[in-house]
């Protein structure tokens, strides 16, 4: 059994988990006011697979995750506000309003992104951790999937190129037990996820992903083993997400008694309760620290809800990284005029035609 | 210049670019220990070592993917893809991650990824082996699209590729590696993009060919000068992002005629694109509508003489050409027909 880390250390272990609960709370709240649009995924029940792990890694190490991914970038330290402003879909949001729910991210964290497509993160976390090798530093890479996202054929493509190069890479799938509404017996031939990598040369190892201290202990051996050894390695995060996949599900496929069940190992209390126990905290600054939790998801939102949304005319910003020398039309529609040498000619010229169309009926209608 | 294979020049283009920065590094199938399908890498692994020019396994969607992840971190990785039909087990990294990553993170990150991969018919490898799809990737905005018709421009567009901080689409042609051509030396004789070229000077028609149609063009326009006293000026577009459209619509202004040549598929081709673009923008030029000559609407047959009526020769661009300025009666035969 892991020992506890030193107090300051446990206690932003939990207040972080509750602050990526109490967001989720509230960001399913504003999802249900229409202030958010598209998909929201929350992990409302996975937080001690976010917070283990995140918190085994350095600064410098690159953390990929999947469109579950409004932990990933609060546990880096992206400010709550900022992927308040990106569900909302403000200016201020840390994608600038052009990612949503599905896309956060924050290069400055090293925090590499969430990602809409099932599997779409792994080959891209290889060559994140590819380029670390590359410069000669010690850097690696952590990348979290779920079960589903296991049998994509870009899971056995980049555990075996992983293993093959050497690659400074742990992969680790959350396993809540789901891909939407497909059990992981009904999805996968293997159950036993840890060992899904072994015929691809990639060893596994298993987590308790309802205890953030057994994940994060078993999470600092494997980093320990992946940046010694330049070796990936798979970890098998066993948790299990309380809310639907996304905001509309009706839940069909699984029973009350058994979410109850999981819930009653709900992950934060489980922590709290724990640190109480070992007179590391006491209720009062179990209360304290929700509170401010809470009070700092308040703060989100308030900012998120003052942000602007991005002017329509941002519309093409960043399409592609525009180069003053590079005459020619990149896209057919920019606000950017400077770039696009055709343009002017085309805004005169798109005015003028219609109009010379319109004198064309109207003399046509004179005439007859 | 020195005369060159278009292979070599691409070869000499990955070298120079391997030489001047570090961060530049190739994976791809086959590339290092064989020296490549097409024998464009030839000779680099041993120049360069593993850590630069590294082979792959068979898994095009996850080392197009590593290629965008090392560029995301700092990396500019060259990744060569046999051919652009399997470009299409790539298409999620491609279009999904590549292509939208600087854009759906707000500007945060860049990939200055190269994906090259070489098209085209004429070698009867098939309906899997033997397509042209700048189309598919033209059609994505985030990506650019190079395809080069000459060696000089294979080199010129590679090191601009390398160098652009976009994720760039680089087609080569699989029958126009064995050709040459004249290539600049000097190692910054870089071909800039959005810049077309205009292989031949003419004032009765304006004929686009891309890839190794531009080629094909310039046969046409040598048998409609020696035979029919009819001037073709030739535009090779060599970007398709960006587009050089400025020179098309200035070479249509002045012919007031305009055929479009391409080797890949008719229905939302290049053709039909840029023909939109310029009835939009120089309707008013046009003396005839614009004709396309492309490549037959089906996929490409195995058989001989089945591949060759699958795409456009000289003959049919002739025709075209003379059925625009209407010195012919009906549309030309051949693949992909009149417009
Ligand atoms: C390529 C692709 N196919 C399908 C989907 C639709 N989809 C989104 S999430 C999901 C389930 C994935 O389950 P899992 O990998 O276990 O992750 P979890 O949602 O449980 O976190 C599916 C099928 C998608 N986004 N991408």
């Amino acid at each position: 059994m892991p020992t506890l880390p030193a107090p300051e250390v446990a206690r932003e272990w939990l207040a972080t988990m509750m602050l990526i609960r109490r967001f989720e709370e509230r960001a399913g709240e504003m999802y249900a006011r229409a202030k958010i649009g598209g998909f929201l995924h929350l992990s409302i029940g996975e937080e001690a697979t976010i917070v283990g792990s995140a918190r085994a890694l350095r600064e410098s190490d690159y953390l990929i995750s999947t469109y579950r991914s409004h932990g990933h970038a609060l546990v880096r330290g992206t400010p709550p506000e900022s992927v308040m402003a990106e569900l909302f879909g403000r200016v201020d949001g840390c994608s600038h309003g052009r990612g949503g729910s599905m896309h956060m991210f924050d290069g400055s964290r090293r925090f590499m992104g969430g990602y809409g497509i099932v599997g779409g993160n792994l080959p891209i976390a290889a060559g994140l951790a590819l380029a670390c090798d590359y410069k000669g530093s010690d850097d690696l890479t952590l990348c979290t999937f779920g079960d589903g996202a296991s049998n994509q054929g870009t899971f056995g493509e980049t555990l075996n190129l992983a293993a093959l190069w050497q690659l400074p890479v742990l992969f680790m799938v959350i396993n809540n037990q789901f891909g939407m509404g497909t059990a992981l017996r009904r999805h996968s031939a293997v159950t036993d996820l840890q060992r899904k990598g072994e015929s691809l040369g990639v060893p596994g190892m298993r987590c308790d992903g309802m205890d953030v201290l057994d994940t994060h202990g078993v999470v600092c051996e494997a980093i320990r083993r992946v940046r010694e050894d330049r070796r990936p390695l798979l970890i098998e995060a066993v948790t299990y997400r309380f809310r639907g996949h996304s905001m509309a599900d009706p839940e069909q496929y699984r029973s009350r008694e058994e979410v109850e069940r999981w819930q009653a190992r709900d992950p934060i209390p489980a922590f709290g309760n724990k640190l109480v126990a070992e007179g590391a905290l006491d209720e009062s600054e179990l209360a304290q620290l929700d509170a401010q939790a809470s009070a700092r998801v308040d703060e989100a939102v308030a900012f998120a809800e003052s942000s602007p949304f991005p002017k329509p005319e941002s519309l093409y910003d960043n399409v592609y990284v525009l180069d003053q020398d590079v005459p020619g039309w990149y896209s057919l529609h920019t606000t950017d005029q400077d770039h696009i040498p055709s343009r002017d000619q085309e805004a005169s010229q798109a005015g003028e035609i219609p109009r010379q169309m319109s004198d064309a009926v109207r003399l046509g209608e004179e005439a007859s | 210049m020195a005369a060159m294979r278009y292979r070599d020049a691409l070869n000499a283009a990955l070298r120079e670019e391997l030489q001047r920065d570090e961060r530049v590094f190739l994976m791809g199938e086959d590339i290092g220990v064989f020296g490549g399908a097409f024998k464009v890498t030839a000779g680099l692994l041993d120049e360069f070592g593993e850590k630069r020019v590294r082979d792959t396994p068979i898994s095009e969607n996850t080392i197009v993917g590593m290629g965008v992840g090392a560029a995301m971190a700092g990396l500019r990785p060259v990744v060569e893809l046999m051919t652009i039909n399997f470009s299409l087990l790539a298409f999620d990294q491609i279009v999904n991650h590549a292509a939208h990553i600087h854009y759906m993170f707000g500007g945060q990150v860049t990939v200055p990824l190269v994906l090259r991969m070489p098209q085209g018919a004429g070698h009867q490898l098939g309906p899997t082996h033997s397509h042209c799809l700048e189309a598919m990737f033209m059609h994505v905005p985030g990506l650019l699209v190079a395809a080069p018709g000459t060696p000089a421009d294979a080199k010129g567009l590679l090191k601009t590729a390398i160098r652009d901080e976009n994720p760039v689409v680089f087609i080569e042609h699989e029958s126009l590696y064995g050709i040459s051509g004249e290539v600049p030396e000097e190692e910054e004789a870089l071909v800039g993009f959005g810049r077309a070229r205009v292989a031949r000077e003419g004032s009765d028609v304006t004929v686009v060919g891309i890839s190794r149609m531009a080629r094909t063009a310039e046969r046409a326009a040598e048998t409609l000068a020696a035979e029919h006293g009819v001037h073709a000026e030739v535009i090779d577009p060599r970007t398709l992002r960006p587009l050089d459209l400025d020179t098309v619509l200035a070479s249509v202004a002045s012919t007031n005629h305009c055929v479009i040549v391409e080797e890949g598929w008719p229905h939302g081709g290049v053709g039909a694109n840029l023909a939109a673009l310029i009835s939009e923008q120089a309707f008013d030029d046009l003396d005839a509508p614009v004709q396309r000559v492309s490549g037959a609407d089906a996929p490409m047959p195995y058989s001989k003489p089945l591949e060759d009526a699958a795409y456009p020769h000289e003959a049919q661009v002739v025709q075209a050409a003379l059925a625009v300025l209407g010195q012919s009666q009906g549309p030309p035969a051949g693949p992909g027909g009149g417009s």
